[in-house]
């Protein structure tokens, strides 16, 4: 009953998103104020309804309810609650509902908190909002319904991808999505402003928090993923070009691009052309994503289902919904209305150089993805595109990016002074040669790393340098005071900038880390770089619903015990499938690695050992970023979006005329 | 393992870029050279699975997998070098098996993109900033304009102050 009552709500979920669709629209056009204002409840009720069906596809889950195909595939009565409800975004139907949930819930936030924002506006947004959860619905609806049933539940379920049965599966894909359908908040924006024919600094105002929001999210989103990967697969490996990991990467890079663009429209109402395109592409590329994981068109580790009827329909969709709003684009860029000039060399020429080289980033990774698809599409060669492509063009690219990222945040807007910026970075400067130095004087390390390092290093110092140059402005005394009154948002910046170079530095210092490969025998010793490795007998072990190998191994140093890693297998009968669990040990920045292959039964277990100096940087950085861009997103004054609520005066009594 | 083997092996895995390194090698596969070792994981590393879902020969739990790699070392031992290897896996796998693209006229655009779209874009973004002046400047007054504005600043009759 419950089940049935989530399907009737989503249906009425797609009748509410289809009279979203038009009403604003008719309401713009007419411009009749009531039609306009039914946008905002309308949203709502959309949302109630959605996560009414969320909720009822959780519960069958909870409840192991096997009449349902969904949860026939994918859960077993003996999975752990947790899993019983991460799981139920596991598979393509279930996620397709996460999808349009978020879209119900942003569309909803829209709603209820944009105080200021103008009616027409909102009323817009929330249209073209609606327009994509419209499609989704009737694509959910048509092709991958969650609430399909069987007529003869079998005994028992299917159980999860024992891959997917991990901590990482509650938190991965609901940030990512929280990123990647946030964007379609600032395409809906992008829309809205280009069919109200306004494209100027308020809107890029009202945009910003949004942008912020989906940003911080997709970046959590991607960091979790990755680090995911890393101690489950069981090798260490934490990024590999992968279509899909690409899928994700390349609306990060358009959304990064978009967030200092719609800066620099706030601040000076400047590039407009290129805020408008990046929205637009920002989202585009997430429908990319979405069409390239479920189609079945590129091969990957992540791809989720391989229905040719699937990829059609979000095929579909998505030059409805691309090719619709670059043509809305070209009819209204007339409207764009030229705004403040500035020379070159100045804040805006920097971030116009940051758009172009994350933009080319960004194409860079698009073209390398669907190259291997169009080259067979057109010639039958079939070639590999793989890491080392991506190593030798994405990484040149980077390069000039963090170089200037410093340099362009001690421009002034306008025009600026290049060499008065780079003196004032001469600490910035000294740090990073001192870094580059030592590293290569201590660790041997390779050239590339050294470089890398010391470039990270110059980043992060550099981020502070515009933060520092204000607090100490007026002498020493004044700081505390300075420090109080500057805005968030300049904390903020300092701080994602920063976590930028801090990622930076994990992934260089990956280049001094050690490894061996051996087969042990319980009670062998190991040296690997300054530690030891003692491999202990191994225990079985039973979980709830599988059986597991663990072995021991005590990690010394000097003699001292530092730690006792507990490597595993585990097999799940279910599936028959068996993964390992890697054990870890974090020291310092830095850690420890082991992880084994099932043993074999001779007694010895092939072991594998690896010391990753500084690898947590990696996604402590991106925990940075996230940290940096909230604290800019909690900045009053994004908040308020327009001047706070003018106290009104009482004039004194007027004299008559 | 000795100090100067270790460094060696280091400076060796060294070869691999940024992204981590990802390892399926079996301990039974490991070469006795340590320099023939490292120079059979760098080209492992540039191999595709052809079996698996987007991994190197060198990540990969397949059996083709270890099957190639095992053929890798065997052909270094044989004396082949770097190339000579990959060459002759390509001769019976095809191009689709190293994960590198080959510099060919066909993979030009695939190659030239950053380049490319930094180029045009540089472009476009310059010619938008020589323009701007241009379009924001007021163009000058019609002459009915004109006309209208000395109406309006005329002083009008007897009632202006």
């Amino acid at each position: 009953m419950i089940v049935e009552t989530g399907h009737f709500a989503l249906v009425l979920a797609l009748a509410l998103a289809c009279v979203n669709a038009v009403v604003p629209l008719i309401g713009h056009v007419a411009r009749d104020g009531r039609l306009l204002r039914t946008a905002p409840p309308v949203a709502v009720m959309g949302f109630v309804f959605t996560a009414g069906a969320f909720a009822a596809l959780t519960y069958a889950h909870v409840t192991s309810d096997f009449s349902l195909v969904n949860v026939i595939e994918n859960s077993a009565s003996t999975k752990p609650l947790v899993y019983k409800i991460t799981g139920v975004w596991g598979n393509h139907e279930g996620s397709m509902l996460l999808w349009v949930l978020i879209l119900a819930v942003f569309a909803a936030a829209v709603a209820l908190a944009s105080r200021g924002m103008p009616a027409d506006l909102k009323a817009l947004v929330l249209c073209v909002q609606s327009w994509i959860a419209a499609a989704f619905l009737l694509f959910i609806l048509l092709t991958s319904d969650p609430f399909a049933r069987v007529l003869a539940p079998p005994i028992e379920g299917q159980d999860l991808n024992p891959l997917l049965q991990d901590p990482g599966l509650a938190i991965h894909p609901p940030l990512l999505y929280l990123g990647y359908v946030g964007f379609s908040m600032t395409f809906s924006f992008a829309a809205a402003a280009l069919i109200a024919g306004r494209v100027d600094a308020a809107w890029a105002r009202f945009v910003r928090p949004w942008t912020l929001i989906a940003w911080i999210f997709l970046t959590l989103g991607i960091a979790m993923g990755s680090y995911w990967a890393y101690y489950t697969l069981g090798w260490g490996g934490f990024w590999f070009w992968d279509p899909v990991e690409n899928a994700s990467l390349m609306p990060w890079l358009a959304g990064t691009a978009l967030l200092h663009s719609a800066l620099v429209m706030e601040k000076r109402e400047a590039l407009k052309v290129w805020t408008i395109f990046l929205a637009i592409l920002a989202f585009s590329l997430s429908l990319i994503g979405t069409f390239l994981v479920r189609s079945g068109v590129l091969t990957s580790v992540h791809a989720f289902a391989t229905d040719p009827l699937r990829g059609k329909a979000i095929l579909a969709i998505l030059v409805f919904f691309i090719g619709g709003s670059l043509a809305l684009y070209g009819w209204r860029a007339g409207t764009l209305r030229q705004g403040g000039l500035f020379a070159p060399v100045s804040r805006e020429g920097a971030l116009v150089l940051n758009n172009l080289l994350l933009t080319a980033a960004c194409a860079t990774v698009l073209v390398g993805t669907l190259y291997p698809l169009a080259l067979e599409a057109t010639t039958g060669q079939k070639i590999s595109v793989g890491a080392p492509f991506f190593n030798a063009t994405f990484v040149p690219l980077c390069v000039p990016l963090f170089l200037a990222m410093p340099v362009g945040q001690m421009l002034a807007w306008k025009r600026g002074d290049l060499l008065g910026a780079c003196q004032r970075l001469f600490v910035a400067m000294l740090a990073g040669m001192a870094a580059l130095l030592a590293f290569a004087a201590a660790k041997g390390a390779p050239v590339m790393s050294y470089c890398m390092a010391g470039l990270a290093v110059y980043a992060l110092v550099g981020a502070f340098a515009d933060l520092t140059r204000r607090i100490f402005a007026g002498g020493l005394g004044q700081a505390v005071s300075r420090a109080g009154v500057l805005p968030r948002s300049a904390y903020g910046t300092a701080i994602a900038h920063a976590g930028l170079g801090v990622t930076l530095l994990g992934l260089a210092a990956s280049g001094w880390g050690q490894e061996r490969i051996l087969a042990m025998t319980p009670g062998q010793t190991t040296t690997i770089g300054p530690f030891e490795a003692q491999l202990q007998t191994v225990t079985q072990h039973a979980g709830p619903n599988y059986t597991a190998s663990v072995a021991p191994t005590e990690l010394r140093r000097d003699g001292r015990l530092i730690a006792v890693l507990e490597p595993a297998t585990r097999f799940y009968p279910i599936r028959k499938m068996s993964r390992a669990e890697a054990g870890i040990a974090t020291l310092g920045f830095g850690q420890f690695y082991e992880s084994i292959a099932t043993p074999s039964g001779t007694g010895k277990v092939d072991v594998k050992l690896f010391w990753k100096p500084l690898v947590t940087l990696i996604w402590i950085g991106a925990l940075i970023m996230g940290f940096g861009g909230a604290l800019s997103l909690s900045d009053r004054r994004l908040r308020f979006g327009i001047a706070a609520r003018v106290r009104r005066v009482r004039p004194a009594a007027v004299p008559a005329e | 393992m000795s100090a100067a083997r270790l460094a060696r092996l280091c400076a060796l895995l060294a070869l691999l870029a940024l992204p981590g390194a990802a390892h399926a090698v079996e301990p039974d596969e490991i070469l006795s050279d340590p320099a023939l070792e490292a120079r059979a994981r760098s080209i492992s590393e540039g191999l595709r699975c052809l079996v698996c879902q987007n991994e190197s020969v060198d990540e990969s739990h397949a059996p083709l997998a270890h099957d190639i790699r095992v053929l890798v070392r065997k052909r270094l031992e044989a004396g082949d070098t770097n190339a000579q290897v990959r060459d002759y896996l390509v001769a019976r796998y095809g191009q689709f098996i190293l994960l590198r693209p080959p510099l060919e006229l066909q993979t030009l655009l695939l190659w030239g993109t950053p380049l490319v779209v930094l180029l045009a874009g540089g472009a476009a973004a310059a010619l938008a900033m020589r323009r701007g002046p241009g379009k924001s400047a007021d163009a000058a007054l019609s002459d009915s304009e004109r006309r209208k504005l000395e109406e309006i600043l005329q002083p009008r009759g007897p009632t202006a102050a």
